[in-house]
């Protein structure tokens, strides 16, 4: 194939992966930045995500599409209530203790596999895409799903910023990320706060999930992979910056698509670690992180 | 500091004369129950154990689910049928993860705690190759399923046999003639990055140059892969063939974004069922495959030709004429690789009844009894077709189906005959000493 177009289907690639990793990611950092929890579990919710996406698509029968919108409605819903179970039931009982949460979080991510593993099963299965329109290049297809993918992703963080920036409720986030204690003083019920910004972090992921499941499957192990890109992108972006984990999540998925097309998968997660090495030494507050207490 | 190193110490040797002290009865206690030493002068009456390796978890679920199925249903039969040697089988199953590192535990839970005669029913060829050696040094017979080269190559040991399934490098060679004569000689490989999928890599590229046609491309994916369109482009614009051959949960993802990549002008297809076992041929985007070819290692929709022993077979495992579950026509078996399970069971009570076997002690009487074991006919107990085992390479071989895909079923196209999938022998097991 011949440059131009192999430049074209790689970043169509990338971008795709961009658009996903960047959803998967600011619930990840959100949930840090205004709570100072590292949640390993948060590509288990990405898991849910998926199937409970299954689940309501399989419910719903019918067209494609009705399946599909009533799980990007429905599946975020269900994932953020089971992220404010875990936030009442295990990281408020640890007081958010920052070494505390980390271990009771892998433990979370265990029994959530293991739950679904137990009921959904072993399998993974479809979920048929709304539409199944193609788009034929001279060189090559590319499904019109995918680019509907990454309009939806941007879609829904302009969606997220609107809230962070324009409401009363970013403010309260902002105020509570800021300085705890003194949020407090000012009669922010922080405890709620953390509730709503872990289940919301939570529905994010599960969002990016119901977006990717269209194009690869349901599966209980599928949340590995995102969990490790998105903890590389909220280090580069720096922890607790949503521009700056939405600049990394662009930065890292375009050259993975980029350099998986033309070099090996094998490369493109070998140059993002070594970056993440590289932030850490140099940068330690990530990219756009700011030195906070 | 010191002083609290000492007085844990102290505190330390008094409990560990009462741990000592409360071990020592509860050990006497547990070998005064009626349970510890059971059966311990009635071995004859007791079932044979059949330790079964498979992959309920981890990349290959969708084998294990369907090996296990058709495992348990060969048990029952073989049970209907009077047992072996007048005692009952038992299948003791143990799922290892499809992971090599488990696999070997497993078996060592087979030998010691289950007291297993024999292990069987592992597919996965890196989980075959972790397990292996351990079988070996455990003095453990270990029937695998697995299709690799790896036991024919003489890799593994004398206590690993393969007498139910076909070796890749059997398969490959009986599949090239067709694909240079049929469909071109200009052929790009896609195929999973681990031991199973470099059998393809090299036993396909030496079978099709035999051929006079050329592997233009190599594509190795990770079989944990979950998205394949950045793999596409490496494919040469001059193919004329894509091989495909893929495993694990992404397979139907694979074949998919193959399809969108291509469009309508897409070069000739073969593929290995492998990319599509436990998967609906119909399922949406797949439509592109419409008259492509596939191998098959069991023709998974009835054909017209069906022997009775195939109908039988499928009756069995619960498997309806479009190769899904009778309960739920979404749930595609693996037929292709199924009946290795099967086969295998029939096999081993074969060689377990021409042994005489009775216990333990018997095990390498077992292979022996294999190892004479040279023509299998087409019966209800070999459904996918008449057989020949290798004693040396303890390795069995077979005939192979090549399918097309019309109106979204499979439809045979072309068997090949067994001396098409012979190769000389690359080892001698037998010299081996138990």
């Amino acid at each position: 194939m011949d440059l131009g177009p192999y430049l074209l289907l790689a970043s169509l690639e990338g971008a795709v992966q961009a658009a996903v990793l960047a959803l998967t990611a600011v619930g990840l950092s959100l949930v840090f930045g205004v709570m100072r929890i590292v949640n390993v579990a948060h590509g288990e919710f990405f898991m849910l995500g998926a199937v409970f996406a299954w689940w309501i698509a399989t419910f719903f029968g019918g067209h494609p599409a009705i399946g599909f919108i009533a799980a990007l409605l429905i599946a975020p819903l269900l994932t953020g209530l089971v992220a404010v179970i875990v936030d009442w039931f295990v990281l408020k009982r640890l007081e958010y203790d920052p070494e505390g949460t980390i271990v009771a979080t892998i433990g979370v991510l265990y029994i959530i596999q293991q739950v679904v593993l137990m009921t959904y099963g072993p399998d993974a299965r479809p979920v048929e895409a709304p539409f199944n329109h193609r788009f034929y290049f001279p060189w090559f297809g590319y499904s019109s799903y995918k680019l509907f993918v990454i309009a939806a992703a941007i879609a829904i963080l302009i969606g997220v910023w609107m809230i962070m920036a324009k409401t009363r409720i970013g403010l309260v986030l902002r105020a509570t990320q800021l300085d705890r204690e003194t949020a407090t003083a000012f009669g922010i019920e922080v405890n709620r706060i953390y509730a709503l910004v872990f289940g919301l972090g939570a529905a994010l992921a599960a969002m990016a999930a119901v977006l990717i499941v269209p194009i690869q499957q349901a599966h209980y192990l599928m949340g590995g992979d995102p969990l490790l890109l998105s903890f590389i992108v909220v280090i580069i972006g720096g922890l607790g910056s949503l521009r700056g984990t939405v600049v990394a999540a662009a930065l890292i998925g375009m050259s993975d698509g980029i350099i998986s097309v033309f070099f090996t998968p094998t490369l493109a997660k070998i140059l993002a670690t070594l970056l993440v090495a590289m932030v850490l030494v140099y940068r330690p507050n990530g990219l756009f992180g700011t030195r906070s207490a | 500091m010191a002083d609290k190193i000492i007085k844990p110490k102290l505190k330390t040797r008094r409990n560990l004369l009462k741990s000592i002290g409360a071990g020592t009865g509860i050990l006497a206690g547990a070998t005064a129950l009626p349970g510890w030493v059971r059966y311990s002068q009635a071995q004859t009456s007791e079932p044979i154990r059949i330790g079964f390796q498979v992959h309920r978890t981890g990349i290959g679920a969708a084998y294990g689910r369907w090996y296990d199925r058709t495992t348990t249903a060969a048990a029952k039969l073989i049970n209907d049928m009077g047992g072996i040697n007048g005692r009952a089988l038992e299948i003791i199953a143990e799922d290892d993860g499809t992971d090599p590192k488990r696999g070997a535990e497993v078996l060592e839970k087979f030998a010691n705690q289950h007291k297993c005669d024999l292990a069987f029913g592992t597919l996965f060829s890196h989980v075959v190759i972790g397990s292996a050696p351990r079988a070996g040094e455990l003095k453990l017979p270990y029937f695998v399923v697995s299709e690799g080269h790896h036991v024919a190559s003489g890799m593994l040991n004398r206590y690993t046999l393969q007498p139910g399934i076909t070796d890749v490098k059997s398969q490959v060679q009986a599949m090239a003639p067709f694909v240079a004569d049929n469909l071109g000689k200009k052929v790009t490989m896609i195929f999973p990055d681990f031991a199973f999928g470099h059998d393809h890599r090299d036993y396909f590229s030496a079978a099709i140059e035999k051929q006079g046609g050329t592997v233009v491309a190599k594509i190795a994916i990770p079989p944990t892969e979950s998205s394949f369109t950045k793999y596409f482009p490496k494919i040469p614009r001059d193919t004329d063939v894509i091989y495909h051959v893929m495993v694990g949960p992404a397979v139907l993802t694979f074949v998919k974004e193959m399809g969108e990549f291509y469009g309508p002008n897409k070069p000739q297809i073969f593929g290995f069922i492998d990319s599509l076992e436990a998967v609906d041929l119909n399922s949406p985007g797949l439509e592109f495959l419409e008259g492509s070819y596939f191998w098959e290692g069991n023709p998974r929709y009835a054909q017209a030709n069906q022997s009775e022993h195939d109908k039988f077979y499928r009756a069995a495992v619960g498997v309806d004429d479009n190769g899904a579950s009778v309960s739920d026509p979404k749930d595609v078996s693996t037929y292709s690789h199924m009946f290795g399970c099967w086969e295998t069971l029939f096999t081993i009570k074969t060689g377990m009844e021409a042994a005489g076997y009775q216990g333990t002690d018997d095990r390498s009487k077992l292979i022996e009894a294999v190892e004479s074991i040279t023509d299998i006919p087409l019966s209800r107990e070999h459904p996918q077709g008449a057989k020949v085992f290798n004693s040396k390479t303890h390795q069995v071989f077979g005939h192979q189906y090549i399918s097309k895909v019309e109106g979204g079923k499979l439809k045979l196209a072309h068997t090949t005959s067994i001396e098409d999938t012979l190769y000389p022998d690359e080892t001698d097991y037998t010299k081996q000493s138990f």
